[in-house]
């Protein structure tokens, strides 16, 4: 039985009276591909941000690599990667620059940073492009890299908020292939997506409907428990019955 | 007989090297839905750009409302909606002051055209003391749409409604568009997902600057004649790479729930489901399969 890299019981996040993230509990496997789905404004990013430590829980209790989510957010920030559609690499920097830069934030040595950037670039066949501007790459070579960028540090988790928006979709099955390949070698991979495709790619998903995970399972179990022929449906059914917009 | 909503003929834009729009030419018809489909970057916002006049081609014409865009501009920009892709309304401004300011800058008022809004206003009114910026994404979107609605435009211009927005709001969306459609108006619109293209008319599916092809949705992928498969099993990622390897496998990508293969002619899946089973992965279930706009889309991609 593989061990849970996070574990969480009954986590709130509050603002004010608003309960945005309400008693959640889940256990997320080492190795695992967790889809985290939810609609606009059910809770999710205020969620992601308490397991990243950049965010303190009102109340409950859990860890995400070891370490506790009530107190040592700084310690989990080390031992996570993070990448999201709307922020993820520096566009007037360079690939190379910001393999250094992210590198040297996440503590890694020159020697390591050198050795890690010539191993990724060339798993991606994109040694050329190394004194290149990120933004003038095409938005689905940010994202691969970014991904790479990511696991620069190799990290046991990698959070992924949206990866693939936008992306064509040769790239976004690159890009799922890139999260196939991390996983089978034991990092541990959460991801949102508004792609419902892309839920079915993942080894368990869950839904959260206003602050509240109200379905979790593998993509075949929910598809049997709601009688429905894709996620999409299933995503539907709980989502409609939601009170509070965004 | 009046003429197409919208006629573009030989349509280029060119960003120093980059070709943005390589001769784009298509017409949509009235009151048609017509979808704009393809990735960022596929030059979408650009040909937007040129038709609602805010920006000038490098070559070609086009007609919108049987007008021409470099002649005719300022005509045409009082008979077309445009909703912008980033929101571009005024986020200090209330809901109620946007709206206002939209249709004083048009000479109308909200009620003049009451009737063609009401549907969608109606579901953002309680909030209309609300300042734009305060919003959530689906009812920013709802404003914007209102706030393009607010002369009665013949031809709607929609650059990626939808990006962001989650499965349930997007197919609300869908249903107020169709709704808009019903009452005459012609509409372009752009999406990245692929299985919005469903709800069109017509589509084109748009990648780097060139038109892959347009056609129905259902034209789309009946114009897909390579046999495709369907596999799935424990071990996904397992069962792709060793699929893959396989020789009668043209093709080989994820697809939801199962993996997609494009095969040739001598594919022979008795043997695939063999090979994969000899090689340990277990519950192989392999099946005939239809294909969506995606497989087009990737289809055309490789060949392009």
């Amino acid at each position: 039985m593989k061990e849970n890299i996070i574990s969480v019981k009954e986590l709130c996040k509050n603002f004010g009276k608003f309960k945005a993230v309400d008693r959640i509990t889940f256990d997320v496997k080492r190795g695992e591909i967790f889809g985290f789905l939810g609609a606009n404004g059910a809770g999710k990013t205020t969620a992601i941000r308490m397991l990243c430590g950049l965010s303190y829980p009102t109340s409950g209790s859990g860890t995400v690599a070891g370490f506790d989510v009530m107190r040592n957010g700084e310690k989990i920030k080390h031992h996570i990667g993070y990448m999201s559609q709307r922020f993820s690499l520096y566009d007037d920097l360079t690939v190379y620059e910001n393999m250094k830069l992210f590198g040297g934030i996440y503590g890694l040595s020159k020697m390591q940073v050198e050795r890690r950037s010539v191993e990724i670039l060339n798993q991606l066949q994109f040694k050329s492009e190394i004194n290149t501007l990120v933004g003038s790459l095409p938005l689905g070579w940010k994202q691969k890299l970014a991904f790479c960028v990511a696991s620069l540090h190799r990290p046991e988790i990698v959070f992924l908020d949206e990866p693939t928006g936008g992306v064509d979709p040769v790239t976004r099955r690159q890009f799922w292939e890139m999260i196939y390949k991390a996983s089978s070698e034991g990092t541990t991979i959460f991801v949102t997506t508004h792609y419902m495709d892309e839920a079915e790619y993942c080894n368990r998903v869950s839904i959260m409907v206003d602050g509240q995970i109200k379905a979790l399972d593998s993509p075949a179990e929910l598809k049997k428990q709601f009688n429905a022929s894709a996620i999409d449906e299933v995503f539907r059914s709980l989502a409609r019955g939601a009170k509070r917009g965004e | 007989m009046r003429q197409d909503a919208i006629e573009i003929n030989g349509i280029s834009k060119n960003y120093g090297a980059l070709k943005a729009l390589d001769g784009i030419t298509f017409n949509v018809g009235r009151g048609e839905v017509f979808g704009l489909i393809g990735p960022d970057g596929a030059g979408k916002s650009t040909l937007f750009r040129i038709l609602v006049t805010l920006i000038d081609s490098d070559g070609g014409s086009a007609k919108v409302d049987g007008m021409d865009i470099l002649n005719d501009y300022h005509s045409i920009r009082n008979k077309i909606g445009y909703m912008p892709g980033k929101f571009s309304l005024y986020p200090d401004l209330t809901v109620e002051e946007n709206i206002n300011f939209f249709a004083a800058l048009f000479h109308v008022t909200l009620e003049q055209n009451y009737d063609l809004i009401a549907p969608i206003y109606k579901q953002i009114e309680p909030f209309k003391t609300r300042r734009a910026g305060k919003l959530s994404g689906g009812m920013k979107q709802k404003l914007a749409l209102c706030c393009s609605l607010i002369h009665k435009p013949d031809v709607l211009f929609l650059d990626e409604p939808t990006t962001g927005v989650d499965a349930v709001s997007r197919s609300e969306f869908w249903d107020m568009l169709l709704e808009l459609q019903k009452k005459g108006l012609s509409i372009l619109v752009s999406t990245p997902y692929m299985d919005e293209a469903s709800k069109c008319n017509r589509i084109a599916l748009i990648n780097g600057g060139k038109i892959l092809d347009i056609n129905t949705p259902d034209g789309i992928v009946n114009n897909f004649k390579e046999p495709l498969y369907a596999v799935s099993g424990t071990n996904m990622y397992g069962i792709l790479t060793a699929t893959r390897q396989e020789k009668e496998v043209v093709d080989c990508y994820p697809f939801g729930a199962a993996h997609h293969i494009v095969a040739s002619e001598n594919f022979n899946p008795e043997f695939l489901k063999q090979t994969l089973e000899e090689r340990g992965f277990k519950n192989i279930e392999l099946n005939k399969t239809k294909a969506g706009i995606e497989d087009v889309f990737i289809k055309l991609m490789h060949t392009q």
